[in-house]
C-alpha cells in the first residue's frame, strides 16, 4: 500500500506538472484528491488495516495529500497568472481607433444664454421677469413713454406698423407701464424680448433682443441705477469692472444716462501687447446701455394704480442682448446670431 | 452738429486740449461722434509771399516761373499754373515739408525741367474755400506791404483760418438749442466754467417800426408765430471773405455768395434758418404766408414741381407761391448775381406742422430738420441782428429802417420751483444749494432763492425742453456730474426676485432638448406672405390669417409667423447648403395669431426638426440609424418627461406631413402640437432631399398642464417589491400599440405599475402573415402588500383573456 502511495503521488505530481489550464489543473485534482479518487479511498481505509500498519500508512497517506494539495495551489496560482496575461493580451484593442461617442451635445443659442445669465444676475438682486406683447399699441410704445407727437422714432421709416395705433415694439420699455397698470409699488421688474426697428446693415438687424429693467419705490435714486448696474456689469464682464454714467436724453427718462463699462480688454485703451484696443477702441470704456429716472410724465399715466410721482421714484435702463453678447464673446457681426449656422451655434450656450 | 474749435473760440475758450473738451461736453450730456481735423497740417510751411517776378516758363504754355519772397534770404522759385500770378501780388504759400488738406506732403519738385520751391495757394488747396480758377491773391500791390501781417515770410495761419479741429457732435432732440456755434459755447462756458462772451445779437444795427420798402400778410398764424423780415438796398453779391468762407468749409457748408453765405452762416451760429429774397424778383413786394390749396403746385429750388395740400404752408407774392413754407425756397425769387434789394426772412414755422409736410413730400432740408426740432420764436430776432451787421459789413447793403415783425415773442417764461430735498432724492447725493444757483446761472436760467430751495426762471432758447422741476434736476445732475456719484443698492421694501414656474419649465424644456443633441436656433419673426403655400396650407387653414406689416423692410418679411416650421427648414436648409449631414435644431419662441383685438395672441411655441444620422457614425456603428418620425418622439417624448407631463399620440395629418407618418400630441385630449416627418414635397421646396422629422408644440398649453399637475407627491416604491412579468402577444398587423396598452391597462387593474411594448416583429414563417407579434413589459406593485404568485398569475391571465377577446390577440407559450 505504501508502494502504490508512493506511485499514485508521483503520477499525480506529474500530471499536475504537465496542467496547461486551470480547468485541466481542476480536472486532475478531482482526479487524484476527488471524492471518489484513490488516495482519499485509501485514507478512508486505513481503519481496516492492522494495528501496525495503520500508522505509518495513515501518515504516509497524508502526507502525500497534503504535498499534493500544496503543488496543486501552486500550479494554480501560475496557471491563473498565465491565463490572466494570456486573456488581457487577447482583449487589446487599437487604441488608436476613434472613440465611439455619446450622443452630442446640444447647445442653447448665446442670445438665450446670455440673456439667462443676464436674469439670474437681476433676480439674485431681487428683480423679477416680466413679460409683455411684441405687436404693442401706439399708446404703450410711445405716448405712456411721454414720447413727443413729433419724434422721429414714430415715424414709419423707423418703425413697423400694423395699423395706426399698433405697432412692433421699438422697445421693451412698454412693459414698463403695462406692469404697474398690474402692480402697486414697488416693483422691480425686468423684461428681456424681441423688439424692431426698421434697420439693417453691419450693426443693425430689424429684429434684436432687448432687457429692460425698472424699479420703482419710494426712495430710489440715481445713485441706486448705478449701483444696481455697476453689480450686473461686474457679473457679467468681471468683478473689476466699474461703471460710468454719462447724462444723455430719452423721452422716457429724466436725467437720461448713457452706461459705459470699463473695457475688459485692456487698461486705459491699451491691451497687453501695447496695442489699441480694438474692443473699446482705445477709449478705455464699451457703452453698454440707456437708463434713467423714470420721468415724471410716464408716472403720470400710472397715478390711479399708486404711482404718484411725488411719492415714488424709480429708475429704468435698457440694453441690447446682442450687443451684450458680441461684446463679451468677441461675435464680430450681428446678423452671425440670426443666420443659426451650427457652426456658429455650437460655439456657446 | 460740425463745430470748429476756431469759431467756438469766438464764445467760449476754455483752457483744454480739444480731447479734454470733448470728453468734458460728453460727461454733461452734448455726445461728442467724433473730433476732426479740419484743414492743413505742419502750419509753419505755410507763409505770406510776395511775388517779385514772374516769366512765363520756356518749356510749358501755362505755365509761369516766379521768383517769390518768403522772408528768406533769396527768394523761392516757384512754378505756378494759374492764369492769374502777377508779380507785385501778395499770395499764399505752402513750402515744402506743408501737409495738405488731403493729407499729402508737399516736396519740392521739378515740374517741366524747372524747380519748384513750393506752391502758390488757390483757396480750394487750402479747404477754406471752393475757387480753383486762379490763386488767392491776398494783395494786389505793395501798399499792403505796410501790414505788417503780410510781411513776407509772416505765419499765413495769422491771415487765413487754415486749419482747426472740429467736434463732430450728437445733439439730441430735447436740446434744439444745441444745434448753434452760441448754443454749444453756453454748454462749454456751463461745462468748464470758462468766460462766455456775449451773444453775437447783443447789438442789433436795426431799428423796429415799419418798412417802407415791403409788406407781409401772416394768415395763418397758428402754424407761423412769428414772421421777420428787413429790406437791404445797394447790395453787392461778391464772394464771401476767406474767414467766412473757412468757417463754413469747416462746418460742412459750401460757400457760395455773401449774401446766401450769411444766411447760412447766421443758421450755424444761431440756429435760426434764414431766407433772403431778391426783392425785386419779389411780385407786388408783398409775401402773403397761407395754407396751401388743396392739390395745389409750387416749384422748389431743386427745379421739380410739387403738389401741396391745405394744410401745407406756401410763401406768396403777387404772382403765386415762391416757396413752401420752412422747407424750401424757389427759384423765382432767389438772390442771383444781380441782386440788388434783398429781403432778409427769418420766421418761426410750427415744427409738427413742417415734420409733416416735408414727410409727406419726401422732401428734407437743413432748414425743415431744425423746424422739425423746435425753434423759439425769438430767435428770429436774434438772427436778424446777426445778419444785418454781416449785411452791412460784407456786401456793402444799407439797411432799409424799421423791421416787419407779423405774430410776436413766446410765452412768458415759466418760473420753476426747485426744491433742495427733491434734487437730493432724486440723485442719491447732498448737492448744495449754492451749487445747483450756480450750475443754472452759467445755463442762463434765472436763479432767486425761496424757502425749500430755488425759484428758477426758463429762458427762451430752453422753453421747449425745461417745463417741470424734474427738468432742472437734470441739468444739476449733468452739470455736477452723474459720474461722481456712489454706487448704492435700492434698500428694497420686502420684494424679492425669482422666476415663475412657467418660466423655469420653458428653461428646462430647452435645457432637455439640448442634453439630446438638439442645438437652439432663434428664427426671424417675419416670414414671406408665401410661406403658407409652401407648406402647402389649405385655403381656410387659420395659420394662414397672418399679422401683416404696412411697411415691411421687403416683400418677403412682409408678415409674422404663425408657427416656427418656416424659421426652422430656413435654417436645415442653411445647414444643409453649407455641408451639414446632420441637422438637429430647435427653437422656442413665439408666434403671432390674429385674435379680433388689436392686438394678436402671442403664444410661446416650441419646435423641433431633426435630420441625418441619430448619432455620429464610428468605426463600431459605421451606419447609425437616419433620424425619422421615432427619433423625433423619442425627442418629444423625453421633453415631455422632463416636464412631467403626460401626453397621448395619436394619427393625425397636416398638409406639411407625410400622411402616413403624422401623429397629433394631446394632453388631456387637446391637441397641443404636430409630430411627424415632413411632407417630402415640402422638403424639396427648401432644397432637402433627405428625412426631416420633427414637432411642434404650443408651449404655453404644455406649462400649462405641468403647472396643473402640480407639486409631485411621494409614492412608495420601496416597501414592498415590484413584479415583471413579460408577454407576447400576437395580433392582427395594424393595431395600434396604443390600444394594445389600453386594454392591458384596464384589464389588469390597479395593481399595474407600469406597462411598455418592448418588441415588435413581423414573421410570416413563425407567426403567420397579417400578425404582428409585440412583446410586453407589465410590472405589477401592490401600495400596502407584496403580491403573491397567485395574484400576479390572475391578472396575467385577465390580461390574456382581454387581450384575445378585445384585439383577437394570441398569447405566444400560453
Amino acid at each position: 500500500m505504501i508502494e502504490r502511495l508512493a506511485e499514485l503521488k508521483q503520477e499525480a505530481e506529474a500530471a499536475i506538472e504537465a496542467a496547461t489550464s486551470t480547468t485541466g489543473l481542476e480536472e486532475t485534482r478531482i482526479r487524484y484528491l476527488g471524492r471518489k479518487a484513490e488516495l482519499p479511498n485509501m485514507l478512508r481505509r486505513v481503519a481496516e488495516l492492522p494495528p501496525e500498519e495503520r500508522g505509518p500508512t495513515g501518515k504516509a497517506a497524508n502526507q502525500a495529500r497534503q504535498a499534493l494539495e500544496t503543488k496543486i495551489e501552486l500550479r494554480a496560482g501560475e496557471l491563473a497568472a498565465k491565463e490572466l496575461d494570456a486573456r488581457l493580451i487577447h482583449d487589446r484593442v487599437d487604441v488608436t481607433l476613434p472613440g465611439d461617442p455619446l450622443p452630442a451635445v446640444g447647445r442653447l443659442h448665446l442670445l438665450t444664454a446670455t440673456r439667462r445669465e443676464i436674469e439670474d444676475v437681476f433676480v439674485g438682486l431681487g428683480f423679477d421677469v416680466a413679460e409683455g406683447p411684441e405687436v404693442e399699441l401706439v399708446y404703450y410704445n410711445f405716448d405712456s413713454l411721454n414720447h413727443d407727437i413729433t419724434h422721429p422714432a414714430r415715424g414709419r421709416t423707423d418703425t413697423f406698423y400694423v395699423q395706426d395705433d399698433v405697432v412692433l415694439r421699438t422697445h421693451t420699455s412698454p412693459v414698463q407701464v403695462r406692469a404697474m397698470e398690474l402692480q402697486p409699488p414697488p416693483i422691480y421688474i425686468i423684461v428681456p424680448g424681441r423688439v424692431y426697428r426698421r434697420d439693417s446693415d453691419l450693426t443693425h438687424t430689424p429684429q434684436f433682443h432687448q432687457i429692460e429693467g425698472l424699479a420703482v419705490d419710494t426712495d430710489i435714486t440715481l445713485a441706486d441705477l448705478k449701483g444696481t448696474l455697476l453689480a450686473f456689469a461686474r457679473a457679467i464682464f468681471g468683478a473689476e469692472r466699474e461703471v460710468r454714467l454719462r447724462p444723455h436724453f430719452f423721452p422716457f427718462t429724466e436725467p437720461s444716462v448713457e452706461v459705459d463699462v470699463s473695457c475688459f480688454n485692456c487698461v486705459d485703451g491699451i491691451t497687453a501687447d501695447g496695442e489699441r484696443c480694438p474692443i473699446c477702441r482705445g477709449t478705455a470704456w464699451l457703452e453698454i446701455l440707456g437708463a434713467g429716472m423714470v420721468d415724471p410724465n410716464v408716472f403720470g399715466y400710472v397715478r390711479e394704480h399708486g404711482y404718484d410721482p411725488e411719492k415714488v421714484s424709480g429708475f429704468a435702463f435698457g440694453m441690447g442682448i446682442e450687443r451684450i453678447a458680441m461684446l463679451r464673446h468677441g461675435v464680430p457681426d450681428l446678423r452671425l446670431f440670426y443666420d443659426n449656422d451650427i457652426r456658429f451655434l455650437e460655439q456657446f450656450g | 452738429m460740425r463745430v470748429p474749435l476756431e469759431w467756438l473760440h469766438e464764445y467760449c475758450a476754455p483752457p483744454l486740449s480739444t480731447r479734454e473738451l470733448a470728453d468734458r461736453l460728453a460727461m454733461t450730456g452734448t455726445e461728442v461722434e467724433r473730433v476732426e481735423r479740419h484743414g492743413v497740417g505742419g502750419l509753419e510751411r505755410f507763409v505770406v509771399g510776395r511775388v517779385l517776378e514772374a516769366a512765363p516758363h520756356p518749356n510749358a504754355d501755362r505755365l509761369t516761373v516766379c521768383r517769390v519772397d518768403v522772408g528768406e534770404d533769396d527768394p523761392a522759385q516757384i512754378v505756378c499754373g494759374a492764369p492769374n500770378v502777377r508779380g507785385g501780388q501778395t499770395v499764399a504759400v505752402a513750402r515744402p515739408g506743408a501737409i495738405m488738406p488731403d493729407g499729402t506732403k508737399l516736396r519740392a519738385a521739378k515740374l517741366r525741367g524747372l524747380e519748384s520751391q513750393g506752391m502758390i495757394l488757390a483757396e480750394d488747396e487750402l479747404a477754406i474755400g471752393t475757387e480753383h480758377d486762379g490763386i488767392m491773391v491776398l494783395a494786389d500791390d505793395g501798399s499792403a506791404a505796410a501790414a505788417e501781417d503780410l510781411a513776407p515770410g509772416a505765419p499765413l495761419a495769422d491771415v487765413l483760418p487754415l486749419a482747426t479741429d472740429v467736434l463732430v457732435l450728437e445733439i439730441t432732440p430735447n436740446r434744439p438749442d444745441c444745434l448753434a456755434i452760441y448754443g454749444v459755447a453756453r454748454e462749454a462756458h456751463a461745462a468748464t466754467g470758462a468766460p462766455l462772451a456775449p451773444p453775437p445779437w447783443k447789438d442789433d444795427p436795426g431799428t423796429p417800426g415799419p418798412v417802407q420798402e415791403a409788406s407781409v400778410e401772416v394768415e395763418s398764424p397758428d402754424l407761423c408765430p412769428r414772421f421777420t423780415a428787413r429790406v437791404f438796398e445797394n447790395v453787392r453779391i461778391a464772394p464771401s471773405p476767406p474767414w467766412l468762407k473757412a468757417r463754413l468749409m469747416a462746418a460742412g457748408q459750401r460757400p457760395i455768395s455773401n449774401v446766401v453765405d450769411i444766411t447760412n452762416y447766421v443758421m450755424l451760429l444761431t440756429g435760426q434758418p434764414l431766407h433772403a429774397f431778391d426783392l425785386d424778383r419779389v411780385a407786388g413786394q408783398r409775401l402773403v404766408v397761407r395754407r396751401a390749396r388743396p392739390g395745389e403746385p409750387v416749384e422748389t429750388l431743386d427745379g421739380q414741381t410739387r403738389i401741396l395740400d391745405e394744410e401745407m404752408l406756401v410763401i406768396e407774392d403777387a404772382e403765386g407761391p415762391t416757396s413752401i413754407a420752412g422747407v424750401m425756397g424757389g427759384a423765382r425769387s432767389e438772390v442771383a448775381a444781380d441782386t440788388a434789394r434783398v429781403l432778409m426772412e427769418a420766421a418761426n414755422w410750427n415744427g409738427p406742422n413742417i415734420q409733416r409736410t416735408s414727410l409727406a413730400l419726401g422732401l428734407r432740408s437743413e432748414a425743415s430738420s431744425r423746424f422739425e426740432k423746435g425753434i423759439q420764436p425769438e430767435q428770429t430776432m436774434d438772427a436778424q441782428a446777426v445778419a444785418t451787421r454781416l449785411m452791412i459789413d460784407l456786401t456793402g447793403a444799407t439797411l432799409s429802417p424799421g423791421t416787419i415783425d407779423v405774430g410776436g415773442t413766446g410765452p412768458a417764461p415759466l418760473t420753476i420751483r426747485l426744491r433742495d430735498a427733491r434734487v437730493n432724492s432724486v440723485l442719491g447725493i447732498a448737492i448744495p444749494r449754492e451749487r445747483s444757483a450756480e450750475i443754472l446761472r452759467a445755463l442762463e436760467f434765472g436763479v432767486a432763492d425761496a424757502g425749500d430751495g430755488l425759484d428758477i426762471t426758463v429762458p427762451y432758447f430752453r422753453r421747449g425742453d425745461v417745463t417741470r422741476e424734474a427738468d432742472l434736476v437734470e441739468e444739476i445732475a449733468r452739470i455736477a456730474g452723474v459720474d461722481k456719484l456712489p454706487a448704492t443698492l435700492p434698500s428694497r421694501h420686502g420684494a424679492a426676485g425669482r422666476l415663475t414656474t412657467r418660466q423655469r419649465l420653458r428653461r428646462r424644456a430647452a435645457d432637455a432638448l439640448a442634453a439630446q443633441g438638439v442645438h437652439e436656433l432663434v428664427g426671424w419673426s417675419f416670414v414671406a406672405p408665401d410661406l403658407a403655400d409652401r407648406l402647402r396650407l389649405a385655403p381656410n387653414d387659420d395659420r394662414r390669417q397672418a399679422v401683416e406689416l404696412e411697411n415691411p423692410m421687403s416683400g418677403d418679411q412682409s408678415e409674422l409667423r404663425t408657427m416656427l416650421l418656416g424659421s426652422l427648414l430656413d435654417a436645415v436648409k442653411y445647414n444643409h447648403a453649407r455641408g451639414a449631414s446632420t441637422v438637429r435644431l430647435f427653437e422656442a419662441g413665439p408666434v403671432y395669431l390674429t385674435s379680433g383685438e388689436p392686438l394678436p395672441r402671442e403664444p410661446q411655441h416650441l419646435g423641433a426638426l431633426l435630420t441625418g444620422a441619430v448619432r455620429p457614425a464610428t468605426w463600431r456603428d459605421p451606419d447609425p440609424r437616419t433620424a425619422d418620425f421615432f427619433a423625433a418622439k423619442g425627442a418629444l417624448t423625453a421633453l415631455l418627461q422632463t416636464l412631467r407631463v403626460s401626453y397621448e399620440v395619436e394619427p393625425a395629418t397636416e398638409p406639411f406631413l407625410h400622411p402616413g407618418r403624422s401623429a397629433a400630441a394631446l394632453i388631456d385630449g387637446e391637441r397641443i402640437g404636430w409630430l411627424g416627418e415632413i411632407h417630402p414635397l415640402v422638403t424639396a421646396a427648401w432644397d432637402v432631399d433627405e428625412i426631416v422629422a420633427g414637432f411642434e408644440l404650443d408651449l404655453d398649453a404644455v406649462a400649462d398642464a405641468a403647472v396643473t399637475a402640480g407639486v409631485p407627491m411621494y409614492h412608495d416604491v420601496t416597501s414592498f417589491p415590484e413584479v415583471r412579468e413579460d408577454l407576447a402577444v400576437i395580433v392582427p398587423d395594424e393595431t395600434p400599440a396604443a390600444e394594445i396598452l389600453a386594454v392591458v391597462r384596464r384589464a389588469a387593474g390597479p395593481l399595474l405599475a407600469d406597462a411598455e411594448v418592448f418588441d415588435v416583429y413581423r414573421d410570416v414563417e413563425r407567426i403567420g402573415a397579417g400578425k404582428l407579434s409585440l412583446a410586453l413589459r407589465l410590472t405589477f406593485r401592490g401600495r400596502d402588500r407584496t403580491l403573491t404568485d397567485e395574484e400576479v398569475a390572475e391578472r396575467r391571465s385577465k390580461v390574456a383573456q382581454a387581450l384575445e377577446a378585445e384585439v383577437g390577440g394570441t398569447i405566444r407559450g400560453a
